[in-house]
């Protein structure tokens, strides 16, 4: 077999992937949806959230960072991998102070149509309840710590796309948190509404000043189908 | 900021090459001279790199020996590890607190001395221990506290040291030295010998003498550096992890002090085999009273011809090593995370694959080895693979350097043959009525006695040298609930598991250890453990639930002892918590059937 024409096994089905790859794009390609939060088809991939956890030739590996070879073995939609996907969308909710009922984000949000998509009703962890500062320096852009799952999503984005470094990270372990490229806040940066970072945040913590109710709640993206649909189209779409 | 202060932090960028890649060494130099990394220093810091100030906030917050908000003139770090517990560290705080008049986390009123917790300092055996910026102080009585506040203030105890404290009473407590490791050697034999092979060969000979490494993971050696060696790349590169952060560790410590030339032969014998031309030995920041002492040591193997070009006469043959040193982070002692930190970042472990033997160090193929690896490669070039390989287990050759702490008569530093039992280790040590042994540290085993027969080797208790001893009066529970929160300080935080992980584990275990949890919560913290070991992405996270899958399995009993008997639907004590809001509200105690 060729280098050019590989194939992986998802859960039994045979994936064509192509070298340079990792398992996640293969995935996404051939209408497989696993689950990810931190990951962005346009970045690359920071390996923060393991939800995109799979077990390749039987062991737990990243999807989203780890290279395609030909014959890969992986489980993906397993009940044990479904059910800690599950447990770290809710150690992220719990971690956090999530205000989904009215949260401009809602319906859009990632960590909330995931959790849908899991069926979390509620949670059962305990709360962290922690101070966090929020950050409003800038005209058009705001940073509210109390949603941010540290994905890392707006620190590749405005370093890699953007070639910016407005973002980064701060502190380790449980005091880790987003930090900016400057002495006082966002608004002494050169972030721009038009950056590539200012809408790339899965949930309600970096967002754009103006507009957040353009689209009516209920008219929103996860509104109507479930997060992961469109890959699983692609599929469908196949035949 | 004052415009002195910049031109300083110009000044120690200019020495270091401008390079962003050493800012780990511009970082110590910056602590050193200007002591606060306030903000407008990060920015100077960053101006002077040309690098964003996000960045290098990014790096120095990540390290708990970089000072963010304002501290004394010292630092007083207390070392809050299971033997110095045992050993009476609550009271030393105390008095800690007492003679500095602040509390930990604070600064005296003067301004002179600020009191800190830390992490295992690697004194273990010399409990309860502290650091004084880059001085440590061993074997602290309460009724000493003050003289030594007292020697702080006036005399400063800068004083660098090596293998003695600043009272004069630290000691190696290397109680059974070994053929491998601790026999005496005479400088540049086995160097001599690998240079008389071809390079290749040099890694037969460790494969033929089956050596794995001694951190705990037990990798062959020789796979290690044949991948590297093979792996194509501008360089290769050879570190040294001296970052023994596992609590109870404390080996390294003693190699370095005694024996850091049999070390260096063995990293050049690294550099030889893998086509090398640089390493660097990362030393813990803890260590770093013992800096000079190895610079001193690499110096004169440069004067010897042991270092440098053309090293013993061998044309082409170039090799030196740099220290790196570290600044008070558990993780950096993970390959990846340490390779990060080496590079000048924050030591945030990587995914794999790749691997560092394929992309390492500057993205080129690199190997990590333990100190005490790189010994036995020096013994074995010495002394020949049979020699090593007749000592010891069928998969675990040689000998091994056990750090023993704790409730014994004589903890310390033991080289032992694989193999032995934990029963003959416990009697070697002096250990009477041992309730528990926590083998490998945190990241390893609990184990009871009925585990006693067992053999410390990679084929069974596999351990990077933490051997720590309970005695028949400790709660084990207490304990594990320590083991938790030294991971929940130390995770870097990347990943979500590890992070949010170790914070819910301490919850759910605080909950326990104070009568208020059940059966349903010894489950969900049982089930909660499996995801974090499972999705974590480094071996940190992944090990960081075995203090309680170890004792849920060989202590199960300690658990169910506390447990609150489920009464009615409600998840807490309704009664406890209905007579609490009552004295606070002031009202008379009402208790409505249903709950109760």
């Amino acid at each position: 077999m060729s280098a050019e024409s590989m194939t992986i096994i998802i859960d039994g089905v045979e994936v064509p992937a192509k070298p340079g790859q990792t398992v996640l794009e293969a995935a996404d390609a051939a209408g497989i949806y696993i689950p990810r939060l931190c990951y962005h088809p346009s970045l690359p991939p920071g390996g923060h959230c393991r939800v995109c956890t799979v077990k390749i030739n039987g062991r737990p590996f990243n999807s989203c960072t780890y290279p395609v070879s030909d014959g890969l073995v992986i489980e993906n939609d397993t009940e044990e991998l479904r059910h800690m996907r599950s447990s770290i969308i809710e150690m992220l909710f719990v971690e956090g102070t999530h205000i989904c009922p009215y949260c401009e984000a809602s319906g859009r949000c990632e960590l909330q149509a995931l959790a849908y998509r899991f069926g979390l009703p509620a949670k059962t962890l305990p709360y962290f309840d922690k101070p966090r500062q929020m950050d409003m320096t800038h005209p058009d852009a705001f940073i509210d710590r109390d949603r941010c799952i540290l994905c890392g999503r707006c620190v590749r984005a405005s370093r890699f796309a953007d070639e910016k470094s407005v973002f980064g990270f701060e502190g380790r372990g449980a005091n880790k948190r987003i930090a900016v490229n400057s002495k006082t806040g966002l608004g002494d940066t050169q972030m721009d509404a038009a950056d590539k970072a200012a809408t790339i945040c899965p949930t309600g913590s970096l967002m754009l000043k103006k507009g957040a109710y353009t689209v009516p709640i209920r008219q929103r993206l996860y509104d109507h189908k479930p997060i992961g649909s469109d890959i699983e189209e692609r599929r469908e779409g196949k035949g | 900021m004052a415009g002195e202060q910049a031109s300083v932090i110009e000044q120690i960028v200019e020495q270091h090459g401008r390079d962003r890649g050493r800012l780990m060494d511009i970082a110590h130099a910056v602590q050193k001279q200007v002591g606060l990394f306030s903000e407008d220093t990060i920015e100077a810091m960053a101006r002077a790199l040309g690098i964003p100030h996000a960045d290098v906030r990014d790096m120095v917050s990540f390290y708990s020996f970089f000072p963010r908000t304002q501290t004394g003139v010292r630092t007083i770090r207390l070392c809050t590890c299971a033997a110095c517990r045992m050993k009476g560290m609550d009271a030393v705080a105390s008095a800690f607190e007492k003679a500095v008049g602040a509390s930990f986390g604070s600064t005296s009123p003067d301004g002179t001395i600020s009191l800190e917790h830390t992490n295992c300092i690697g004194m273990c055996d010399q409990a309860p221990a502290a650091l004084v910026d880059g001085t440590v102080l061993t074997n602290i009585k309460p009724e000493d506290v003050e003289q030594i506040v007292v020697a702080i203030k006036e005399k400063g105890l800068t004083k660098p040291l090596h293998g003695t404290n600043a009272l004069g009473e630290a000691e190696l407590n290397l109680r059974q030295p070994g053929p491998v490791i601790f026999a005496p050697m005479e400088r540049g034999t086995g160097l001599r010998a690998a240079l008389n092979m071809a390079p290749q060969d040099v890694i037969n000979v460790l494969n033929k003498a089956r050596l794995r490494g001694r951190g705990g993971a037990g990798f062959p050696t020789a796979m290690k550096w044949d991948l590297c060696r093979k792996a194509k790349g501008d360089a290769h590169y050879i570190l040294c992890n001296a970052d023994e952060g596992e609590p109870g560790t404390f080996k390294d410590r003693v190699i370095l002090t005694e024996h850091p030339d049999l070390m260096f032969e063995g990293l050049t014998i690294g550099g030889y085999a893998l086509g090398a031309q640089e390493g660097v030995l990362y030393l813990r920041g803890e260590y770093e009273y013992l800096l000079n002492h190895l610079n001193q040591m690499l110096a004169r193997r440069r004067r010897l011809g042991l270092l440098g070009e053309n090293i013993c006469g061998r044309e082409g043959f170039h090799f030196d090593v740099r220290i790196v040193l570290g600044a008070g982070a558990y993780i950096c002692g993970e390959e990846s995370s340490l390779i990060e930190s080496v590079e000048g970042k924050r030591g945030a472990p990587r995914d794999r694959p790749p691997f560092p033997v394929q992309k390492g160090y500057l993205k080129q193929p690199t190997s990590v080895n333990n100190v005490e690896t790189l010994c036995c490669v020096a013994r074995i070039l010495e002394k020949g693979p049979e020699w090593f390989s007749e000592m010891g287990t069928k998969d675990s050759t040689g000998t091994k350097l056990l750090s023993v702490s704790g409730d014994c008569e004589k903890p310390g530093v033991y080289e032992v043959e694989f193999g032995l039992s934990v029963e003959s280790l416990l009697e070697l040590v002096g250990a009477n009525g041992t309730q528990a042994v926590q083998m490998a540290g945190p990241s390893g085993q609990c184990l009871a006695p009925k585990d006693f027969g067992r053999s410390i080797s990679f084929e069974d208790l596999p351990t990077g040298g933490s051997v720590m001893i309970f005695g028949p009066q400790r709660d084990m529970l207490e304990y594990v609930k320590h083991f938790i929160d030294f991971f929940r300080e130390e995770s870097c935080g990347w990943c979500a598991p590890c992070r949010v992980g170790t914070t819910l584990m301490l919850k759910y275990l605080d909950r326990i250890l104070e009568g208020n949890g059940t059966q349903a919560d010894v489950d969900r913290l049982a089930d909660l453990c499996q995801t974090i070991k499972t999705t974590s992405r480094c071996g940190l996270g992944q090990a960081s639930p075995n203090p309680i899958f170890s004792t849920l399995r060989s202590f199960r009993h300690l658990y169910e002892q506390r447990l609150r008997p489920v009464t009615g639907s409600l998840p807490f004590d309704y009664e406890k918590a209905m007579r609490i809001g009552c004295e606070s509200a002031g009202r008379p105690l009402e208790l409505e059937g249903e709950h109760v």
